[in-house]
């Protein structure tokens, strides 16, 4: 290569470059000119990062919506619950056969016992079997009951207790139903799509089986499934004519004269089916006034079977079937069935914690802060808890768990599992932020104030009390309130002492067992059950907004201890 | 005065000097001050046969100082000896001998001996860093919250040491009140600026007295008018000039005897440093005040006697009329006539 580089024609090479461009050389070199030369990448540096800026902003916005988006959209369900309506009889024998309740000599209490032997259960059966005359056998009679949640008796129970002059009478009851009727309803069992009809129907019994008919469609209404289940789902029971269906396949059922018939093998122009709810009668239906029912998702892949879905169609049909407001969500401690569980127990051991830890946490943290920063000697010992107390906020929560559970709860005997125990254990991993915090705010409060309070003749203590802290507590606030969210949220280190546990009841006091909103959410995030996972979301909702809440706090707090000067 | 008695010699530079002074051994504070800051002043013939104080003839004389033959005899008049003029007064409130001020390793004053009369305003002036605001928060012991800071000597009030470790700091502070170079009022109500000293040292029993203490305060500051209607209102919503009164207002509340300022009017405009003059010249008639300033002309305004600093030395004492006139020593001159500094 040659390395001789080509002659530039720059104006010193040339001795008789006019005298333009001499000027103009020597007015580069101006100081002006040069800063000049340089604004342009300063600007461009400027913008560059203005853009970095605003695309992390939306990158950041974006990220925090779609987590609110799938929160919300997966939890919001669980706010409303499905009742049933069902015409209960408050079987005076059954309720009280000694007739003590009605004869009004008891108080709450006495009753409550009297109740706690009587078998609701069977009230609730009663009306189900009321609404449901044709179901018979033991089998089929278990899904019907099926359709009510376990937790029915003990509603009907509560109903009773509050009100003793129901026994006796027959009273339209919202009955609380089961999960799988809830999800059902919630749309996130199978869709259910209903496809009109054409032509007329008419009813033909099969003379072999009781529950057993052939409907024959004068039009081609049955063509559309024929045709989507030769072509999608052949089996080797598919013929040119016709082709049976199974559990693998979506259902179709035929809503005729006010009964259900589930199509089990089906040709273009007839179908033969099972009867699943009785028709009123057996009359050719006109076009129009039967409809064909397709649920999508097959059988197999459902909680709800075809019977039981032919139930509940029935019941919402009737309006029978309605989604309330879910009060136990927010009333009832957890439990195994997702239509009973609840968060308030969780929530009030979040409340007790939160509460012991704030009553633990603060005094300690600000006492330390206030020693350290304004009366200990600066010395190596100092500078070690320093170092230490700075390492303590690093340390990985589940380690404080496992110091909760050697020395709490094995050492000092602390009870398991309770607010008490997890507030102590919280105390320990939020101190360091809101000592850290809170020296921080001491630090920044103007030495003139010290030097002014200390002039008029107060002590150190009283220079502390009465000037320096009122300065320096709105950021210590902010650090407690640091330290607190991050205890709200805390779940590792509560399952190593007992929060993990599964607790029905409500925690009436500091030292109940209980658990807390996110070891809860923890808890239901791993249920099986579908309904658990619109609860999870719920769980999660009502976490954040306890968590927003408390911050909103915090900033009022501020705002009136800044606002004062 | 007492200032004859024996001292420890620092540094073998005062060793030397002691064998010379051959009249007297037991010479007072003799700190040779082997660098004076160099001046471009022209030379000038040394005032060697100035009439000296009784304090100063006993003092070791320049000359006789061994030092590089490069020193000229100009450099030797800046020399410093010992303090020149009389640093007792005749009716002293505080009495401060020897006083040595150390931060870390640094001295920040040496042997500083200067009494502060009662019903007179002595003011130090000097150029920055000589350690004058040093020497004045010795008076209420302000450094002690200065981990590094080391006092060593002998300050009295009435008689009464203050310098000793088992001194209560906080009614030495009652009697030695202390005004900042900022205003720094609190961020309370101005009512409570005033009221918090009389309350925490329960000087007042009913609301009432408080009432007036408040009130005889701010007049004696001179603020009252211009505040009376507006007492529940922060005191950090004043002007600066009112800040500063404000703050003189909170150190008369708690009644004190001496009333420290460290460079009182360094932040406010000519006239709010008018008002604060006048008030200083009126609170003369009841307290003693030491008053650091920056200012000769508020120095020569406000004080009877003065008290020139430099590097860590006293240099000179003496009435403000006598320093501004007739400086004794050549950096007290250098200093006023604005050679320097």
């Amino acid at each position: 290569m040659n390395s001789t580089p080509p002659p530039s024609p720059t104006p010193n090479a040339d001795p008789r470059a006019d005298d333009n461009q001499q000027d103009s050389a020597s007015a580069g070199r101006r100081p002006i000119d040069i800063v000049n030369a340089g604004l342009k990448r300063r600007y461009a540096a400027e913008k560059r990062f203005r853009f970095m800026g605003a695309t992390a902003v939306a990158l950041g916005l974006t990220f925090v919506a779609l987590l609110f988006f799938n929160i919300i959209s997966n939890g919001y369900t669980a706010f409303q619950q499905t009742y049933v309506q069902l015409p209960v009889y408050f079987d005076p024998e059954v309720i009280d056969p000694d007739g003590l309740i009605q004869a009004g000599d008891l108080n709450a209490d006495e009753i409550n016992k009297e109740l706690i032997r009587v078998n609701f259960l069977k009230l609730a059966r009663d009306a189900l079997r009321e609404r449901f005359p044709e179901v018979k056998g033991r089998s089929a009679k278990r899904k019907l009951y099926g359709l009510l949640s376990p937790g029915v008796p003990q509603q009907l129970r509560e109903m009773v207790a509050h009100h003793p002059e129901l026994i006796g009478e027959r009273r339209e009851t919202w009955l609380i139903a089961d999960d799988d009727v809830d999800m059902f309803m919630k749309g996130r069992s199978t869709p259910v799509k209903r496809i009109d009809t054409s032509g007329s129907a008419t009813i033909v019994t099969v003379p072999s089986s009781d529950d057993t008919l052939q409907i024959i469609s004068s039009g081609a209404d049955f063509n559309v499934v024929f045709e989507r289940m030769r072509t999608a789902t052949p089996t080797d029971k598919t013929t040119a004519d016709g082709t049976t269906l199974d559990s693998d396949m979506p259902s179709y059922l035929i809503a005729i004269n006010h009964g259900l018939v589930k199509v089990e093998s089906i040709t273009a122009h007839d179908i033969t089916g099972q009867v699943l709810l009785p028709l009123k009668n057996q009359d050719p239906a006109t076009p129009r006034s039967w409809e064909l029912l397709e649920l999508s998702n097959p059988q197999s892949a459902r909680r709800l079977k075809d019977q039981e879905l032919a139930w509940v169609l029935s019941l919402k049909d009737a309006g029978a079937l309605k989604k309330r407001f879910n009060t136990l969500f927010f009333t009832q401690g957890s439990s195994r069935e997702p239509e009973l569980a609840g968060i308030g127990g969780a929530f009030m051991g979040s409340l007790f914690t939160l509460t012991l830890t704030l009553l633990f946490s603060f005094p300690i943290a600000v006492g330390t802060a206030i020693y350290l920063e304004e009366f200990a000697p600066k010395n190596r010992w100092t500078d070690l808890i320093e170092i230490n107390i700075n390492n303590l906020a690093a340390v990985p929560s589940i380690v404080f768990g496992l110091l909760g559970l050697a020395v709490f709860i094995n050492f000092f005997g602390v009870p398991r599992s309770t607010p008490l125990v997890a507030a102590m254990v919280l105390t320990l991993m939020t101190l360091p932020t809101i000592i850290i915090a809170s020296r921080a705010a001491l630090k920044s409060v103007p030495p003139s104030i010290r030097e002014a309070a200390l002039g008029v003749g107060a002590s150190p203590l009283q220079t502390q009390f009465h000037h320096v802290l009122p300065l320096a507590m709105p950021g210590m606030l902010t650090g407690t309130i640091i330290g607190m969210a991050q205890a709200l949220g805390e779940t590792a280190p509560l399952l190593m002492i007992g929060m993990i546990a599964f607790i029905v009841d409500i925690p009436g006091g500091f030292t109940d067992p209980s658990t807390v909103l996110p070891v809860q959410i923890f808890l239901w995030a791993d249920s099986p059950e579908r309904g658990f996972v619109e609860r999870t979301s719920a769980a999660i909702m009502v976490l954040l907004t306890f968590l927003i809440m408390m911050n909103l706090l915090a900033v009022l707090l501020r705002r009136r201890f800044e606002r004062r000067w | 005065m007492s200032h004859n008695r024996p001292m420890t010699m620092p540094s073998a530079v005062s060793k030397t000097l002691l064998e010379h002074a051959d009249t007297n051994p037991g010479s007072p504070a003799v700190n040779f001050q082997a660098e004076a800051p160099p001046t471009d002043a022209p030379p000038i013939d040394a005032p060697r046969e100035r009439p000296m104080t009784t304090i100063a003839a006993t003092a070791v004389q320049p000359d006789v100082i061994p030092r590089a033959d490069t020193k000229t005899a100009t450099d030797s008049s800046r020399a410093f000896s010992s303090t020149l003029g009389d640093i007792s007064c005749l009716n002293p409130r505080m009495q401060c001998r020897d006083v040595d001020v150390w931060y870390a390793d640094k001295q920040a004053i040496k042997n500083i001996s200067l009494d502060i009369g009662r019903n007179e305003v002595v003011s130090m002036i000097g150029p920055s860093g000589c350690g004058k605001s040093t020497f004045l928060r010795c008076l209420n012991r302000m450094n002690d919250s200065i981990p590094s800071a080391r006092v060593s000597g002998s300050i009295k009030i009435d008689g009464q040491e203050i310098l000793d470790k088992h001194v209560d700091v906080v009614p030495l502070r009652a009697r030695v009140g202390m005004v900042f170079q900022k205003p720094n009022p609190f961020p309370k109500s101005i009512y409570e600026n005033i009221a918090y000293g009389p309350r925490i040292h329960g000087l007042t029993n009913h609301r009432t007295e408080l009432d007036e203490l408040v009130e005889t305060s701010l007049r004696k500051a001179g603020l009252w008018e211009e505040v009376k209607d507006r007492l529940d209102q922060p005191g950090t919503g004043l002007s600066g000039g009112q800040q500063q009164r404000l703050c003189i207002a909170r150190t008369i509340a708690v009644s004190p005897e001496v009333i420290l300022m460290d460079e009182p009017c360094s932040a406010l405009d000519p006239i709010a440093t008018a008002k604060v003059e006048e008030l200083i010249d009126e609170l003369r008639t009841n307290y003693s005040i030491a008053i650091v300033t920056h200012s000769m002309q508020q120095a020569a305004r406000v004080s009877q006697r003065t008290a020139y600093f430099h590097l860590g030395d006293l240099i000179e004492v003496g009435t403000t009329e006598q320093i501004f006139n007739q400086p004794q020593h050549r950096l007290t001159e250098d200093y006023i006539t604005g050679r320097f500094g």
